[in-house]
């Protein structure tokens, strides 16, 4: 199957949304431009319910921009998001994101625990008071991800990966079904990496879903169980065994992806796939 | 007695007393709302609004003595500085939202246009028959000469309204000042909380027009919250402290002014604000000049005393001055550089500490403990003496003690 076939067949919602469950998140015909220049261009996407996906492609491929237009954090010029079948509107309770670390000033004066209250905010509405209850939670999702002895720290005395993790936990504090990650493993220590993989396998234990914008193709297959493979277009989406291809990688990439990088990746053709890629493995020429 | 001193006690008349307290509520609101304008790093946007005040105070005055009324109410004069000064805003947004303009340029374009304006308008109204004495050039500069009742009302009222909005508004404006994208994320309407925030701004700065006047209300907005950031490390706590320094800043300012005659009051309230920031900057406990000069040399001098003590166990001579100087102080060494009996035995605890440092990174594979090894955190302080004495068996198995 060519990348611009799986693209077809993920349009038409029989790779991607399997049984009738509306998808954790779906986007159609999202184009987002700065200036004149499309960053994304019509993009049709659909992430499922309890899966991990990630958001894969080079650098100016717009993985981050489809996020934030899916948020409405920037502003689209075309396209319709829903979540768990809703409009966004509606469903704002049900999404947590997280965003990227370098995109706020970490002198502001605030601690650790403030940050993390944030999450609360929808809960605390505007007047509500910040009760024992509220600090317990915050405390508790400190805990997971192993920050509870920096609760009273000014965010800017932490490491790089610390940072991360206050931010994630802040949004496990709106204890939402949808977790929407910008590059949550970029400049962090491999300690934080593995913790957050940690989180986040438990959150999809839990039934929660997960979409994270991902650098580091190493990690793919190991990480995540969906894939969406984007370069301004939608190129591939679907299971990893079946979407993040040799075929799909330097179809995304171009040339900027030599093939002996794509071979250290040690993907199959089809054949000898990293997981058991099940009979419905048509990746690839053979197939 | 003392006539600043009376000003001070609200014992200088009832005009001073009334435009003291005015000045003080005026203050506690520009604090409490330029808070966010800092946080949020658009201080300067409140420049141009500031500027952008004076063409309406004339075109107000004109309109009023037009229909025949009297050019110099209140009320009607800050309501048409409240039109262009949000003319302004908009127009600050406008150009950098819509063109290729960066801030800081729309800022300096809308600023001076604006004053432009005001100014020829001003100079119009100097030639009209009613304009003579009709005071607007106050507005500049601020005053509190014959200061009416009614006036220090609006001021005081204007405040405490503003400070009750910002008391409503603090969680958004504080998330969306923090991470504008989260906030958006969570359903904070950013662009509204902005546009609430630069409307606050504006109120504050309208009602400080008669007492800080436009040039330098500004200042009024910015000094208290940088001056607040000294103290605390926390937004919320940020914005109160900063409403404090804006209010001592008000009150003793309208009170120097009122002591002695023809003192503008707006310069007065800006350098007593400024004071508070260079007491701050310099003695603020945790994150004042002071404080850190004196925490480094702390530092470093228990660096040195350290260095040395590992040098004298290790019998190597001592060269660093500010070793040799450290060490006599805290008398370890004689003048003559020889270790008294305190210091060689001093320095053998050093010595063993570190030994007992590298028996604890090879039994320990917890890097939270290990990780707190930073040559001068004593090791009894991190691990238990039982375990200590885990590390001093280990170093004999390995032939190091």
């Amino acid at each position: 199957m060519t990348p611009a076939d799986l693209a077809l067949a993920a349009k038409d919602g029989t790779v991607l949304t399997p049984a009738a469950e509306a998808p954790a998140l779906s986007i159609r015909g999202m184009t987002v431009s700065y200036a004149e220049k499309p960053a994304i261009f019509s993009v049709d996407a659909d992430f499922a319910a309890g899966a991990m996906t990630a958001i894969v492609g080079p650098n100016g491929a717009g993985k981050s921009t489809l996020l934030k237009a899916a948020l409405g954090v920037i502003p689209r010029l075309s396209g319709e998001v829903s979540v768990f079948g809703t409009p966004l509107e509606t469903a704002r309770a049900r999404v947590a994101y997280v965003p990227q670390r370098a995109s706020v000033d970490w002198d502001f004066p605030t601690r650790v625990i403030d940050v993390v209250l944030m999450g609360l905010y929808r809960e605390l509405g505007l007047l509500g008071r910040v009760r024992a209850a509220h600090r317990a939670k915050a405390e508790a999702c400190l805990a997971r991800v192993g920050m509870s002895d920096f609760a009273a720290r000014q965010i800017g005395q932490l490491s790089g990966g610390q940072q991360q993790r206050v931010f994630l936990a802040r949004a496990l504090a709106q204890e939402a079904d949808l977790y929407l990650l910008d590059e949550p493993f970029a400049g962090v220590d491999a300690a934080t990496e593995a913790a957050i993989i940690e989180v986040l396998k438990t959150l999809k234990d839990q039934g929660k879903s997960v979409v994270a914008v991902h650098h580091d193709l190493a990690t793919v297959t190991r990480y995540f169980d969906r894939v969406l493979l984007l370069n301004v277009r939608k190129i591939a989406a679907g299971p990893v065994a079946q979407a993040f291809t040799p075929q799909t990688l330097a179809a995304t990439y171009g040339g900027r992806l030599a093939s002996a990088q794509i071979d250290q990746l040690r993907l199959g053709d089809g054949a000898g796939l990293p997981t058991g890629a099940g009979p419905e493995a048509g990746a690839g020429p053979k197939a | 007695m003392n006539p600043l001193w009376e000003a001070l006690t609200l014992q200088a008349g009832y005009n001073a007393t009334l435009v003291a307290v005015g000045a003080a509520l005026l203050g506690i609101a520009a604090g409490a709302t330029g808070s966010f304008m800092v946080l949020r790093k658009r201080a300067l946007v409140s420049d141009a609004m500031a500027h952008a005040t004076l063409p309406g105070v004339g075109l107000a005055f004109m309109l009023m003595v037009a229909l025949g009324g009297d050019g110099r109410n209140l009320v009607g004069l800050l309501t048409g500085s409240a039109v262009t000064a949000g003319i302004g805003l908009l127009g600050v947004d406008w150009l950098t939202r819509r063109t290729r303009l960066a801030e800081d340029a729309a800022i300096g374009s809308i600023l001076s246009v604006f004053f432009g304006l005001g100014i020829v308008l001003m100079t119009i109204i100097q030639t009209m028959s009613s304009g003579r004495q009709a005071g607007l050039e106050s507005f500049l500069l601020g005053s509190t000469a014959g200061m009416l009742l009614s006036d220090a009302i609006t001021i005081a009222g204007g405040g405490a309204l503003a400070l009750g909005l910002v008391w409503l508004l603090r969680r958004p404006m504080t998330m969306v000042a923090f991470d504008a994208g989260y906030a958006q994320a969570v359903g904070v309407d950013v662009r509204r909380t902005d546009l609430a925030m630069m409307a606050l701004v504006m109120g504050v700065t309208v009602i400080g027009l008669k007492i800080v006047g436009l040039i330098l209300i500004v200042a009024l907005l910015i000094i208290p919250a940088v001056t607040a950031r000294f103290w605390t490390d926390r937004a919320e706590a940020l914005v109160w402290i900063a409403g404090g320094v804006g209010g001592v800043a008000g009150y003793a300012g309208a009170a120097v002014s009122a002591s002695a005659p023809d003192l503008p009051t707006g310069p007065i309230i800006v350098l007593i604000a400024a004071a508070l920031f260079l007491v701050s900057l310099f003695f603020a406990p945790l994150r004042g000049v002071v404080a850190a000069v004196l925490r480094h040399h702390h530092f470093q001098g228990r660096v040195h005393r350290r260095q040395g003590l590992l040098s004298l166990s290790r019998a190597e001579p001592i060269h660093d001055p500010m070793t040799l100087r450290v060490l006599r102080r805290d008398g370890l060494i004689r003048a003559d550089g020889v270790a008294t009996d305190r210091g060689a035995a001093e320095a053998a605890r050093a010595a063993r500490d570190e030994r007992r440092w590298t028996a604890a990174r090879d039994l320990h594979q917890d890097t939270a403990l290990i990780g707190r090894y930073d040559g001068l955190t004593a090791i009894d302080a991190v691990f238990t003496p039982d375990q200590i004495a885990a590390f001093d068996r280990h170093l004999g198995r390995e032939g190091m003690i």
